[in-house]
């Protein structure tokens, strides 16, 4: 349980990280936060030449408010963001998904954009940003979220490309949004997660955007468009539900069946646009 | 090797460390303060956090290098001048520890909610913190006094 040999480089910018990065390609690892990272490393499940540490680049950690969207800088602690007044107010979805992620303590080291760029398919950060329509913001360009995931850790990042910041749509007047996962253990990965955003006007769904977590390679949109141009009732959310389970095929875990996974969203997703219409109306 | 300096409970180090070294084996083997414990080595057991800089953090989940010219504070630091801490008192009194393996873990983790959170947790909040922490002696309820307790007299 202890790493392989490894050069450390601190990086002192984000020039030198990407120049870093550049010059070592994939034998080059990045560690912000390292709560998913250290344990690998602990593992040797990854055996990386070389670790650039991001922890010392000044100016990284920002939580602000930009246009539309909160962004957060790469080196921004979850813990941080938990405790930001503009994402409680601005972001509820994000503000409900911190609590879930991790622990108290690996919060108050582990970053948000760590979280996304490490890409578990059953996190919840990469799946609240998926829902919410949200960007990540590296070193070269600007990826939709719905872009950026593409299977179990793996994003469309390339090896000398840098996660500079994540930004979270603020959710607008009108809008309601919610998240719910099952997991066995609080602060264990969901054996399914499910997160929607619904627009309403006039007493009628004008816009949704449903994603399911866990039970996918990776966060992944799900068609909910039945919702559109009515009132969500039970039925409605109900007959959405078992529209998604049946589309979806979870691989089995140690700890559930493909059919009890499927189960598991067909109840979260009646219970997230449920409750996202109550948070709109 | 790099050099790394780092003040610990009040005191000032400089070593040598390999950039591979995880901070609980540099406090543990480097500097010989054995009241960190070392559990899982992932970060899900709790029993190495120590406070870095006021933060409670894993040290398994950092290197030594990291914490170059960092404040850390360890459970040997805790009982200022001898005198228990009002957590170690309230551990004390509601019997919060048996075999004492993930107590350190759990008394840094809870000053650090106490002194910069939350300096009167509710019930539940007091649980999801101790959440990231396996105890498997007591149950965990003395342990949920104990922090309640300290968080009263505090």
């Amino acid at each position: 349980m202890k790493p392989v040999p490894f050069t450390y480089v601190r990086a002192e910018s984000v020039e030198h990280a990407v120049e870093t990065l550049r010059a070592h390609g994939d034998e080059a690892k990045v560690l912000a936060g390292g709560q998913s990272l250290l344990p690998a490393l602990n593992m040797r499940l990854v055996r990386p030449a070389v670790l650039v540490d991001l922890n010392f680049v000044a100016g990284l950690d920002g939580v602000t408010q930009e246009n539309g969207s909160i962004r957060i800088g790469a080196l921004a602690r979850q813990a941080a963001a938990q405790r930001s007044e503009l994402v409680r107010t601005g972001c509820p979805l994000l503000a409900e998904s911190l609590p879930l992620v991790g622990h108290f303590v690996t919060r108050n080291r582990g970053t948000v954009c760590g979280s996304i760029a490490h890409a578990d398919s059953a996190a919840e950060l990469p799946l609240a940003l998926v829902a919410l329509g949200g960007e990540v913001v590296t070193s070269r360009r600007t990826v939709p979220a719905s872009e950026f995931f593409v299977t179990h850790f793996t994003t469309t990042l390339e090896p000398d490309e840098l996660v500079i910041a994540t930004n979270w749509p603020r959710l607008e007047a009108g809008e309601g949004s919610a998240l719910d996962e099952f997991a066995v253990r609080q602060g264990d990965f969901a054996l399914a997660s499910a997160a929607c955003v619904l627009h309403v006007e006039d007493a009628r769904v004008t816009d949704v955007r449903l994603a399911v977590g866990s039970v996918t390679d990776h966060p992944e949109l799900v068609d909910a468009s039945a919702l559109v141009g009515h009132a969500v009732d039970t039925d409605g959310a109900r007959s959405v539900a078992d529209a998604v389970a049946a589309s979806i095929d979870p691989p089995p875990n140690l700890h559930g069946s493909p059919e009890y996974r499927r189960r598991l969203i067909e109840v979260l997703v009646e219970r997230v646009v449920a409750r996202a219409w109550a948070e709109a109306t | 090797m790099n050099a790394i300096a780092v003040t610990v409970n009040g005191r000032s180090y400089t070593e040598l460390v390999e950039p591979r070294l995880l901070l609980s084996d540099f406090l543990r083997h480097t500097l010989g303060l054995t009241g960190t414990h070392v559990g899982c080595e992932h970060g899900v057991c709790g029993a190495c956090t120590v406070r870095l800089d006021g933060t409670a953090v894993r040290s398994c989940l950092l290197l030594a290098v990291q914490a170059d010219g960092a404040a850390i504070e360890t459970v040997e630091g805790l009982a200022a001048n001898g005198d228990l801490h009002p957590l170690q008192e309230a551990f004390r009194k509601h019997h919060a520890l048996q075999c004492g393996f993930c107590t350190s873990g759990i008394l840094m983790a809870a000053a650090d909610l106490l002194e910069n959170r939350d300096a009167a947790p509710t019930r539940e909040e007091i649980v999801d913190m101790l959440s990231g922490h396996l105890c498997r002696c007591t149950g965990y309820e003395p342990i949920v006094d104990a922090i309640a307790d300290a968080a009263g007299s505090s």
